[in-house]
This record gives structure tokens, sequence and C-alpha cells, in this order.
């Protein structure tokens, strides 16, 4: 099974083919035009993680509170984390890097405040 | 008529750098003006993360970055007033101020510097026909909406144009709960950073469609539908391409003004080149002890380089205040060569007291080109690129000392040099 990915090196965006075999495991990749773009689609399809940003509510405010997940966590869990994220709530004050939801989905990475509410 | 030594115009991440750097380079009597009730300025609404890499050597987002400046500027006790709205600016420094707690205000400024940041192409700009119908936003509109005021704007979403702040956005909806149908781009590449089109769009199967734009808009009341075509290289929608999208919801993400209404008040000159004023090497206009720094200046791709610019603006203004740079100095002209657009700044006094750090944006896609910046056939910089494209900002530094020795007869030339 092939897979294309755009890499995210640098402005060149090199198309890169990744192909996998039968369960999914990286076999080999082409198209990449320097390293950086080699060991990216390694990762991307081995185990892709992202930085979750979102918006958690306020108990009694109209402004809500900007959150960040504290390491980028595995990108299948993207949607069970802000499915999570719907039923917090946090109480004012909260300054940047409060821990707002530990171990978040199980993932083993915490959720913290990106702002300062007074 | 109060007296203070610098005025800045904004508390945004230009401002508060700006500030900084001018307390740092020994100014005590400073001034920031913000019209909106909190100074961090678009960093506020910023929330995604991939702020200060360049500066800090971390990821942070919007409100955690301009945080570490805020933090400064009162470490310093640096004053800054808030809901405060300049409505104008004379060429000799006299600077009005509305707000409701002080009323109007006048201030006489020893130096200006100009940090009012850029605002966004809205629709009137596009001249795009259809209805008049609620649903449309610019993407900033809605992210401010999402993100500091707790509203969802729309569910079914187009998105038009596909700079960065519309590929941010085409996320945050998704993430919200919105339905994000598609990216319309009328250029045959998009204006955004790689990275953004692929964790914003690709990630969640978005599809960007290039070459493509909205040609009508539907509905009365609230927005039902767009029409959307491709279009051939005049940019003329090609007949038999058109599509009707059913939405509620239309983002506009297509480009950003540098915001000069005050600039032009106070008569300093703007290039139609790059929208902001035309300064020297100390980010001084054409108008003696008033600077310019950060989006106002020329749009930037990234905050770090707004703070470094708007640090150097600060000294320069501590400096003329201190009565160091007063007097006239004559300059060098910059001129544009083959595929340089943009360049700031446009001239450099021929005895600079730094490194000048030049700034430009490249005309088109260049692959294997040669960046070179000359006097007559004095070569002060070279470099190749591997790729170069209109949405990523082109920086490089030149040496006072190169600058000082060359021929004061001739201008610097900065060009691109394409590949055979």
């Amino acid at each position: 099974m092939n897979k294309m990915l755009t890499c995210i090196g640098c402005p060149m965006g090199c198309q890169i083919e990744v192909e996998l075999d039968d369960n999914g495991n990286f076999v080999s990749s082409k198209g990449w035009s320097c390293n950086i773009g080699k060991r990216y689609a390694q990762e991307e399809v081995t185990a892709p993680v992202r930085t979750v940003t979102a918006l958690v509510e306020v108990e009694g405010r109209q402004e809500p509170l900007s959150v960040k997940t504290a390491n980028p966590i595995p990108k299948g869990k993207i949607f069970d984390c802000l499915a999570e994220l719907k039923k917090v709530k946090v109480h004012a004050p909260v300054a940047i890097g409060d821990v707002v939801v530990e171990n978040l989905c199980d993932t083993g990475i915490s959720l913290v405040a990106t702002k300062n509410i007074l | 008529m109060k007296n203070v030594d610098i005025v800045i115009i904004g508390g945004g991440p230009a401002g508060l750098a700006a500030a900084i750097g001018a307390y740092e380079a020994g100014a005590r009597d400073i001034l920031i003006l913000e019209r909106e009730n909190a100074l961090g300025g678009i960093l506020k609404q910023c929330i995604h993360n991939g702020f200060g890499l360049h500066t800090f050597k971390e990821e942070l987002t919007g409100p955690e970055y301009a945080q570490r400046f805020i933090d400064k500027v009162r470490e310093y006790n640096i004053p800054y007033q808030l809901d405060s709205m300049v409505l104008d600016i004379n060429a000799e420094k006299v600077i009005t101020c509305v707000s409701r707690e002080h009323g109007v205000q006048q201030f006489k400024a020893g130096a200006i510097i100009l940090c009012m940041g850029c605002r966004e192409r809205p629709r009137g700009a596009l001249g795009t026909p259809g209805e008049r119908c609620s649903g449309i936003f610019t993407a900033g509109t809605a992210q401010k909406l999402v993100n500091l005021e707790g509203y969802l704007p729309g569910k079914k979403v187009v998105i038009l144009g596909s700079g960065d702040i519309g590929l941010i956005m085409a996320r945050r909806m998704t993430f919200i709960g919105a339905e994000v149908l598609c990216c319309v781009e009328v250029m045959p590449f998009s204006g955004g950073l790689k990275r953004n089109i692929v964790q914003c769009l690709d990630d969640y199967n978005i599809p960007l469609y290039l070459s493509h734009t909205v040609i009508d808009i539907h509905g009365k009341d609230r927005l039902t539908g767009v029409t959307i075509a491709e279009v051939d290289s005049h940019m003329n929608p090609i007949a038999g391409t058109e599509q009707y999208i059913e939405c509620d919801t239309l983002l506009l993400s297509v480009g950003l003004l540098p915001e000069n209404e005050l600039s032009e008040m106070a008569g300093v000159k703007i290039s139609p080149n790059t929208s902001g004023a035309v300064v020297d090497e100390t980010l001084q206009t054409s108008v003696p002890g008033i600077f310019a720094a950060g989006n106002v200046l020329h749009v930037h791709d990234l905050v770090d380089f707004v703070s470094e610019e708007s640090e150097l603006a600060g000294k320069s203004a501590a400096n003329y205040v201190k009565q160091a740079q007063q007097g006239t100095v004559s300059h060098r002209q910059v001129v544009m060569g083959n595929g340089v657009n943009a360049i700031v700044p446009q001239q450099i006094s021929f005895t600079p007291d730094h490194d000048v750090h030049m700034m430009f944006r490249p005309r088109a896609v260049y692959k294997g080109a040669v960046i070179t910046a000359s006097v007559g056939e004095q070569t002060l910089y070279t470099k190749k690129a591997r790729i170069l494209a209109p949405g990523e900002m082109v920086n490089f530094t030149l040496k006072k000392d190169d600058l000082t020795a060359a021929n004061p007869d001739l201008p610097l030339t900065v060009e691109i040099k394409e590949a055979a």
C-alpha cells in the first residue's frame, strides 16, 4: 500500500510517496529532496502527532479559556480529546501553564492553560 | 497638552517590543496607547501554536507569546493606556487621542513609533457579486468571535482565499464542530505556509481548490450558498465550471493591508510597494522622529520578526530623543531588481551604525535562484536559495562596514538571479 504526503520541512513542499507493508509498517519512501523530508515521511506514517490547541468554558464567563496539550498527542486521538474538553468547565482565576486536565484521554499528556484569566 | 519622550501607537506585538527596545536603550518617559481593553493585539485571538520558535526556541501560542512581552513591559513599569483611540497625529508630533476615562487628550511627543498593525481585506475590496446577506466574515473576525467571545459563527463553512488565517480557521471551525466544505484559492498556489496546508486542511480532508474563486453569493437574510468556478490564467471565471455549494458561512482570507491612516495624517511618505512607510535602516520614516515597525510597516509572516524589527525601532526612537540621530542624514537608495518586491528598508544611510537587516518578498516562485545585493560592481551579499516563494519573506543582513565602504554615488540593488 502507498501513501502520499506533502513535506512540511520547507516551502518546497515535496510530494513524498511512502510504501507501507500489509500491516501498515513503513517500508520505503521517495520524492523527498533532503533528509528532513526523509525523516518526516517515516515519522508521519508510523506515529503522527500534533499539538492540539482548543477552548474550554469558564464558569460564569462568556470568554473561553484557551488551552493546549503540553506535548503533541497521537493524531488519531484529536477528536476524542476535543469531545472530552466539551465536558470541562474551569473556575477563574487561571494562569498560563495551569493544568486543566491531567492525562487527557489516557494519552499521558496534560492539557494546560495558555492565557491568564483573572 | 502633555509632553512625552516616546509615544507608541498600538499595544500589540510591535508596540510591546518597541517599548521594551526603547526602555533598554535608556528611554524612561514612554507611553503606549492601545485602543482595545488589553495589551497583546491580534495575538490575543491567535490561540494556535507555532509562535516564538525563532526567538524563544519553543513553540508558543499567541497569548503565551504576548504575555512574555507584557510581563517585561510591566517589569519595566512602562506606562500604557488602554481603551484609547488615537484620532490624529500631525507632523509636529502632536497626538490626539480619545478615551472614555480621560476624554480627549493631546500629547506632544519627542518621538513616535507607529505600531498600528494591519487589517484584513474585506468583501468590499473583492468586488464579488451577489447578495448582501449575513454569514460572511473575514477569517480574523470569525477567529475573534470563536476564540475570544465564545461564539460559533456558522455550521457549514466555505473559505475564500488560502492565507494563513483562513487555513488556521479551517481547523478551528472543524474543532468546534462546524463542517468546512472547502478552501477556494484564485491563484494557482496557496499564499499560506506549507505547514498550515498540511496540518489545517490535509489532516481533516478539507479540499483546497486552486485557480478557483467565488463568483456569486446567495441568501436573502443568512447566506444559503455560494457559486464557485475555475479561473483561467487571467483570473477570469471559465464558463461551464460553475458549481453551487450549500453553506451558511463564508470566511474571507484574502490578504492584509497595513493600517496607515494615522501615518498619512502625519505626512509620512507611504511606499506603494509595501503599503507601509518608506523607512531607512533605523526604521525612521520620512518625518524626522516618527518611526514605524511591525505589520504597519510591511506584513510579516512571523511575529518573531515583528518583535525584532520593533525593538530596533524602539532603540532608534530612544537615540533620536537623546539627539544622537537628529539632523539630516543622507541616504543611499535601495533598488528592487529582478524578482524583488516590497523591500524594507527602502533607504540606508551612507554610514550606518549597525548591520542592516533587509527583508523582501519574491515576486514569484523561483527554484535554485541566487539572491544578491550589490553596489555597482561590488557584491555585498550573495546566497543560493533552493526555493523562493511570495508566501515566504526573505531575510538577510548586510554588514555596516561593507555598506560604509561602498561607492556613495551608487544605489544598493537587490535582485534574484534566476537559474539558467
